[in-house]
């Protein structure tokens, strides 16, 4: 297998041929922030948090969806891009409605824990409040669209891992909405096989158990990757 | 004798075809010397604004230079046919008023290439096309050229995308023909959605066989055997004309299995958009073509790399692909005369907003601004002074940016704009008077990118949403300095940041009008006493 | 503002019909007709679209269903593409539609002013699919036809440069047009008999 050699940060890294960027960086030992990305799940770039520079392009670049190349030299945390995830940060809290304190995912939550490590207390864009649904409609699962954001891993889990393809966005830009089947109530979606991938994947208390209380929700999110090894690799958790 | 009726949008909904039953009846009644006229359908004349437009062909008596003499009429209507056609026979001249000057700038400044044949064939008919010399240049290739020779004239031409980035097209072509055996796909990307560009309309309205040619060429000298023809769907009549224009060329042998004779195939398809500005972005194009939500993804792999089902994939612009016959016609070296240095060949431009003569104008890249504004459109209606009353000019659309009169005298090319923080975008002109607040016309492009934003990545879905309320204080007076200096970080991060060029070029006619009327912005805040005797400079310096 | 989180209460559910069981069996038929013609190959499935709301004048359901199911698609996957392109209908649409240009080219020459003055007249606010019951206003960002900005379209039918500067000439050219909450009954129909574009100069 062909090797790629590579700088992040100034530490020097080999990754194998394939291996994205975000690979990279974690092999570097050093951290990104991500929301959208989970691994064992097609990466869509849309978070933006995961960008870093390409030294001497200087442009940005979604590191979860870039292919590493040779001779790279990937920077992750110029005082720019530092800027810009802070801002991302507070344009998704701005865009919906989190309450952490009353939120079932709190001290679960990865759109906290982004919140913490870019050091953002407060967003300085003015708070959107949207009008937006609930569905209780499935016996087991319920989805508070307030907490969403759009990560769609929702929709790549049920797609990619399950097979179903119970959810999918709905409308566009400001107005975007994930939806189960037709647009229908989620309990009423023939397609849904209630395995709670979607819950696991879920980065924030938008999908949850409803037998989950604010701060109970549990989460797998290293379960698609496991999946995914499984099928393809036949690699399985007890062996 | 002939007359050209001007069957475009522009000119129909002007009233264009009851103009052109009224000629065809007052012909039937006058009978004699009118019957020898011929009435023929043709694209667009150019002046939009003062349509329906009809040019008379007159034959000259013989031996004189010219043979023809052409008069050009504007605004008639149906009761005044009788009269155009007895100009047409030689007798009377009723309709002097209405009668154009051919030497007038608006005309005589023009170079047509790729709207050689517009207004001159009729866009339903593929023998007229023919008789024209519409698909000599693809036969010709495909039975003497070789595609590297064929892509060789086309970098010689140094003819660049007319769809707004400029990306040399023969390299575009070399990387799509150079990737490893397999498929590949041509697409032409006809969904113009920048508002104030009507330019690829007119091209496939008025001449859709060149298109077809240009794209057919293009798929030879990449190895593509099928392609696609994306238009929007605001254009019922280029759908129309286009599809009736593919079927022609299919039933003359010069689509399908082994065209003209040769051993290449090329199957086109026709795909409408639904409604969908960011599909004229390349990777929400290609999801459209299947079947899918327009919606951008990252960058690389480029489409000439990986585009339609995985395949390298060729998209290039109306306005490129009609450039290609007469470049194969003429040389690359011939078109690469024209224009600068690093803009070649002529540029297209769909003149409108606050100007005399709105239309269609193609000029030879380099010309200035102040040319094709105030020289060949006229300037402001009743403007005065040096530049005519105009107060800027948008170039570019969303993406682009908006030019102040002081810099009308900048020449035309993708460089020159670029420094001034616009760019060339598609070729719409929008000219704008004084009484245009330019706080507001950031905000009437910021709402378009609220609108027309997928979705899919945050900085465009949420940061748009920002930035147009942030505009908002600013046009109802109530801003605050830190509004202006939060404007311009978000600016910043929205354009830095965001998945595709509609999200990371919304900032633009935010950022142009900060740039050249800062003072509008300023005198906005809520205190201006506070704002207005700070420096912008020093503004900029103090927050950050 | 959180909702609670009790279930809605139970509709009969739709899983359990066959989906275009409330569609004219003829518009059914021809809507498997042309997904055939289209080769039922999932990449058509925007041209499908647009003929089924053709058929319908705007895309029910159980059109979508049926859809979903002769391209062999999730249905999500459909209803997330029929939701994206704005072109396509998910309500039944007014009997009378009026598109206002917002282009750039109309913006300059007075197309906002245009769309406050016809929310006003007609009583229904800009981008309401519902209307005022008989006329639904839009806007579009740009038509290409920016010589003869501003510009409508009424039901369908381009109406160019609309004589905004001029109120008294606006109205009557409007109330030509059918465009007046009260009578617009009988709206768009006379008024462009002549088709000759009523509304140049």
């Amino acid at each position: 297998m062909s090797v790629h050699t590579l700088t992040v940060d100034g530490e020097e890294v080999a990754v194998p041929a394939g291996a994205t960027l975000l690979d990279a960086v974690r092999a570097a030992g050093a951290e990104l922030p991500t929301l959208c990305h989970l691994d064992g799940l097609t990466p869509v770039g849309a978070c933006r948090l995961c960008l870093v520079e390409l030294e001497g392009s200087g442009k940005l670049q979604p590191a979860c969806a870039t292919a590493a190349g040779e001779g790279m030299a990937v920077l992750t945390q110029t005082p720019q891009l530092q800027a810009y995830r802070r801002m991302a940060v507070e344009l998704f809290f701005a865009e919906g409605t989190h309450v952490c304190a009353f939120c079932v995912a709190n001290g679960n939550c990865e759109l906290q824990d982004v919140a913490v490590a870019v050091g953002m207390d407060h967003s300085r864009f003015p708070y959107q409040y949207p009008q937006r649904r609930v569905d209780a409609s499935h016996p087991h699962f319920a989805i508070d669209h307030h907490r969403c954001i759009l990560c769609t891993r929702c929709v790549r889990v049920c797609d990619e891992i399950e097979g179903a393809h119970v959810w999918d966005v709905a409308n566009r830009g400001r107005e975007c909405t994930i939806i189960t089947g037709l647009d229908e109530p989620w309990g009423e979606v023939q397609a849904c096989t209630s395995c709670g991938k979607c819950v696991d994947a879920c980065p924030t208390g938008a999908i949850f158990r409803k037998d989950d209380t604010t701060a109970e929700k549990q989460t797998h999110r290293e379960r698609p990757q496991l999946l995914r090894d499984a099928r393809e690799k036949h690699q399985w958790q007890n062996q | 004798m002939q007359l050209r009726c001007c069957g475009a949008s522009g000119c129909r909904s002007a009233g264009a075809e009851a103009l052109r039953t009224a000629l065809l009846s007052a012909r039937d009644q006058l009978g004699g010397a009118a019957e020898a006229v011929s009435i023929k359908s043709v694209g667009c004349l150019r002046l939009c604004g003062r349509g329906p437009l009809v040019a008379l062909d007159r034959p000259e008596p013989s031996g004189a230079e010219p043979a023809c003499r052409t008069e050009l009429y504007a605004e008639l209507r149906p009761e005044q046919a009788a009269d155009l056609l007895a100009r047409a026979t030689g007798r009377g001249d009723a309709l002097a008023a209405q009668r154009l000057d051919s030497d007038h700038p608006f005309f005589a400044l023009q170079k047509s290439v790729v709207l050689e044949g517009c207004g001159v064939v009729d866009p339903e008919s593929i023998d007229d096309a023919l008789s024209h010399g519409t698909y000599a240049q693809l036969r010709r290739v495909l039975l003497d050229v070789s595609p590297e020779q064929v892509r060789e004239q086309v970098k010689r031409s140094g003819l660049r995308g007319r769809g707004g980035a400029g990306y040399p097209t023969g390299l575009k072509w070399d990387t799509v023909a150079l990737q490893p055996p397999g498929p590949r796909y041509v697409v032409c990307n006809a969904d113009e959605g920048d508002p104030g560009a009507f330019m690829d309309r007119s091209v496939l309205e008025s001449d859709p066989h060149r298109l077809i040619e240009g794209l057919a060429i293009a798929a030879y000298a990449v190895g593509a055997d099928q392609g696609f023809v994306y238009v929007r769907a605001e254009y019922p009549l280029a759908v129309e004309r286009l599809r009736l224009a593919l079927r022609q060329a299919r039933s003359k042998g010069l689509l399908g299995a082994g065209i003209a004779g040769s051993g290449f195939h090329l199957r086109l398809e026709v795909r409408v958009g639904a409604g969908a500005y960011v599909c004229g972005e390349e990777t929400a194009l290609l999801a459209s073509i299947q079947g899918q939500r327009g919606t951008p993804r990252p960058r690389p792999p480029f489409p000439a790399q990986a585009g339609l089902w995985g395949a390298p994939t060729l998209i290039n612009n109306v306005e490129t692909l009609a450039s290609i016959p007469v470049i194969l016609r003429q040389g690359g070296d011939w078109y690469a005369a024209i224009g600068t240095e690093g803009s070649k060949g002529t540029k297209v431009f769909a003149l409108s907003g606050a100007v005399q003569r709105t239309g269609l104008v193609e000029v030879p890249m380099g010309t200035t601004l102040r040319t094709v504004v105030q020289t060949i459109g006229g300037g402001v209606p009743g403007g005065e002074g040096p530049d005519g009353g105009v107060k800027a000019v948008q170039t570019g659309g969303p993406s682009g940016g908006c030019i102040p009169a002081h810099l009308l005298d900048t020449p035309v090319d993708y460089e020159s704009l670029r420094a001034l923080g616009s760019m060339m975008g598609s070729g719409g002109l929008v000219v704008m008077g004084d009484s245009t607040s330019m706080p507001e016309v950031a905000r009437h492009f910021m709402r378009f990118s609220v609108n027309e934003s997928c979705g899919k990545c945050v900085p465009c879905r949420a940061g748009t949403v920002q930035l147009a309320q942030m505009l908002d204080r600013f046009v109802e007076r109530r801003a605050s300095l830190v509004d202006l200096e939060r404007l311009e970080e978000l600016c910043r991060m929205v354009g830095a940041t965001s998945l595709c060029g509609l999200g990371q070029a919304a900032p633009n006619p935010v950022l142009s009008t900060l740039r050249y009327f800062r003072q509008e912005y300023q005198a906005a805040c809520r205190d201006p006493v506070q704002c207005e005797p700070l420096d912008a400079c020093l503004l900029k310096e103090g927050t950050r | 503002m959180i909702a609670p989180l009790s279930a809605p209460p139970s509709a009969p559910s739709r899983a359990d019909l066959p989906p275009e069981a409330d569609l004219p069996a003829e518009a059914v038929e021809r809507t498997s007709r042309l997904i055939r013609q289209h080769g039922s190959r999932s990449d058509a499935l925007i041209e499908v679209l647009h003929q089924v709301q053709e058929l319908y004048g705007y895309l029910p359901p159980g059109a979508l269903a049926q859809v979903a199911r002769e391209l062999k698609l999730p249905l999500a996957q459909v209803f997330g593409v029929a939701s994206f392109y704005h072109l396509f209908r998910l309500g039944a649409p007014t009997a009378h539609r009026c598109a206002v240009c917002l282009g750039t080219a109309c913006f300059v020459k007075g197309g906002g002013e245009l769309a406050a003055r016809l929310e006003r007249r007609l009583g229904l606010r800009l981008d309401d699919a519902a209307g005022n019951g008989t006329w639904a206003l839009e806007h579009v960002s740009c038509l290409g036809a920016c010589g003869q900005a501003p510009v409508l379209v009424v039901d369908g039918h381009l109406e160019p440069r609309l004589p905004v500067d001029d109120p008294a000439a606006l109205d009557a050219l409007l109330g030509a047009l059918g465009l007046s909450a009260n009578d617009a009954s009988d709206a768009g129909t006379d008024a462009r008999a002549d088709g000759s574009g009523t509304g140049a100069r």
